[in-house]
């Protein structure tokens, strides 16, 4: 679907409703909610590359999300480093870790990915939930805010923009990325692995680099949510988290840019909307979750532009 | 010196033995026949030289160098480039872009340069665009230019395929039943095709059951049956070898 029309102008729309939003929404509640929506687009952006694009699946994101934010308070707080290098540092550290999980396992056929990433999870949970003297255990520990040359990040109202400029970019970079070379071979090898050997695709090194992308991009936004609450839980790392996001990129769309964002806004905006359910709203997320499989079993930006395709 | 030597070739899945110490080479710039009866091997031998398994013994020679053992990429690189019995089309891509990522290792590929949308890169994409354009052309697919590749029929797919293997631009083409399964007014093309394939300058090696296309366009034919090789000659001395009429009648010669 990407070829009809310009794929960008959904681009510029987001462009246009991130920079009314804040004078649109009535106070800082809602600044909050926008800014945990673009946190949670970003991530699920590089995470539906992986699985949408490349057709691999995750189930231990949060781990690396929790890598990125853990590194950035521990590094901040315990070794006095600067934000910003602490931030690398996690990113770098992720890179890593990804690589080297991931190069073994895509050397065998099958969905082994999913197992190990969920292990992984597990066990960084683990780590961050015991090492107390380091990370605060079960309790977390608080995040310095960000300064950058001299200018302190803080509030809804700075990390608004800094959240919003990030995930215009990183749609930008998206779509750049899934039209180019290096995207079709990612996609090809999703329609047919052994049509895209032949053509010449390393497929072992662009899974890895795929999964080493979305690993970073979750790095760097588990720094960001870091830094903008100011505190840190082990629940980041959690598998629950991994399959929130997982259920994001179903939501939203497979192999879907736009669908990345909306269902990363929707299913961030929907435990609030179901609040007045109490005790009952795990039920109703769970129920609508069901239904929104049942009827769009694609995900709700590919149905919704086949259905308008089909009228024009 | 041969463009292509296999020698004493063998592929065992377990007990079985699909394919046995074939040995056979292949000229550049002729169309080269492998025929036999269904389980013959033909498949697993196009498996075999194309690196998509490893062969149990033997060797393959590709312009003297050695390749057997060599994964599909590699292949690739020496200008081999197949396409497939059972279709192997992205179904997640448009045509176009089928044909696109045939010629991947002809393209920049780097991802930094592709997410910030390198002027070089998006250009080269945009030529690449109209070579694929022309390729579905040549192929006689110009009307499903913009067609998502889900919403093309069967007999299309199959030339889309080999589309794709061209973009490439190899100098061994492997076409594995590229017939099977279309009417006869399309069989007729894409023995058409192939001839121009051919003509183009690209060594084409052909797995086909439709006898017609095949003794009309191979210049040498290599007959399996069982994992053997039965015999390999000329189109008219094979069709005189009894021993082939044997293998496909199942006559007491």
């Amino acid at each position: 679907m990407m070829n009809f029309r310009s794929p960008y102008l959904g681009l510029w729309l987001l462009v246009a409703v991130l920079a009314v939003l804040p004078f649109a929404l009535p106070n800082a509640f809602y600044m909050d909610l926008a800014i945990r929506m673009a946190i949670n687009a970003v991530i699920v952006l590089g995470l539906n590359l992986l699985i949408g694009f490349a057709g691999q699946i995750s189930l231990g994101h949060a781990g690396f999300l929790g890598i990125g934010a853990y590194s950035s308070a521990v590094l901040t707080t315990h070794f006095n480093w600067h934000p910003a290098f602490a931030m690398a540092a996690g990113a770098a550290a992720c890179a890593v870790l990804a690589a080297l999980v991931a190069r073994p396992i895509f050397k065998l056929k099958g969905h082994y990915l999913a197992m190990a990433t969920l292990g992984l999870g597990i066990i960084l949970t683990i780590v961050i939930t015991n090492e107390g003297a380091w990370t605060g255990g079960p309790d977390g520990m608080p995040v310095p805010p960000f300064a950058l040359f001299g200018f302190e990040l803080y509030g809804e109202k700075h990390w608004y923009w800094v959240v919003a400029a990030v995930l215009a970019i990183s749609v930008w970079a998206s779509l750049n990325l899934i039209d180019s070379p290096f995207g079709r071979a990612l996609r090809a090898l999703h329609g047919s692995e052994v049509a895209s050997q032949v053509v010449g695709v390393d497929v072992v090194r662009y899974k890895v680099a795929i999964f080493v992308l979305s690993a970073v991009f979750a790095s760097l936004m588990g720094s960001v949510t870091a830094h903008y609450v100011g505190f840190v839980t082990p629940g980041v790392a959690g598998f629950f988290h991994s399959i929130e996001l997982v259920t994001m990129v179903v939501i939203g769309g497979m192999a879907s840019v736009y669908g990345s964002v909306l269902g990363a806004v929707l299913l961030t905006a929907l435990p609030q909307a179901l609040a007045t359910f109490e005790g009952w709203e795990t039920v109703a997320f769970g129920t609508i979750l069901v239904f929104t499989m049942i009827f769009m079993p694609k995900g709700l930006v590919p149905t919704l532009a086949a259905k308008l395709g089909r009228k024009d | 010196m041969a463009l292509l030597e296999v020698n004493k070739l063998s592929k065992a899945f377990g007990g079985v033995k699909a394919v046995q110490n074939v040995s056979f080479s292949i000229d550049a710039g002729i169309v080269y026949s492998v025929i036999g009866p269904n389980g013959a091997g033909k498949t697993t031998l196009f498996n075999l030289i194309t690196g998509v398994y490893t062969p149990s013994e033997g060797e393959i020679r590709l312009d003297g160098k050695e390749i057997a053992g060599a994964g599909p990429h590699t292949l690739a690189r020496l200008g081999v480039a197949r396409t497939f019995q059972n279709l192997q089309v992205c179904m997640n891509m448009t045509a176009l872009e089928n044909v696109m990522v045939g010629a991947h290792l002809r393209l920049d590929r780097n991802l930094i340069k592709a997410a910030l949308r390198f002027p070089a890169l998006r250009r080269r994409d945009g030529e690449l665009r109209d070579e694929a354009a022309a390729l579905m052309h040549f192929v006689g697919l110009d009307k499903y230019v913009a067609a998502r590749a889900d919403a093309m029929p069967y007999g299309a797919l199959k030339r889309l395929e080999i589309a794709r293997a061209l973009a490439a631009k190899p100098r061994l083409l492997f076409l594995d039943e590229p017939a099977a399964g279309l009417n006869p007014k399309e069989t007729i093309e894409v023995d058409h095709l192939v001839r121009k394939v051919a003509d183009s300058g690209v060594t084409v090696v052909l797995v086909e059951h439709d006898m017609k296309m095949v003794m009309n366009l191979s210049d040498r034919i290599l007959v399996l049956d069982y994992g053997k090789k039965l015999t390999e000659g000329s189109a008219a001395e094979v069709r005189r070898n009894p021993d082939v009429i044997a293998a496909y009648l199942g006559a007491h010669a």
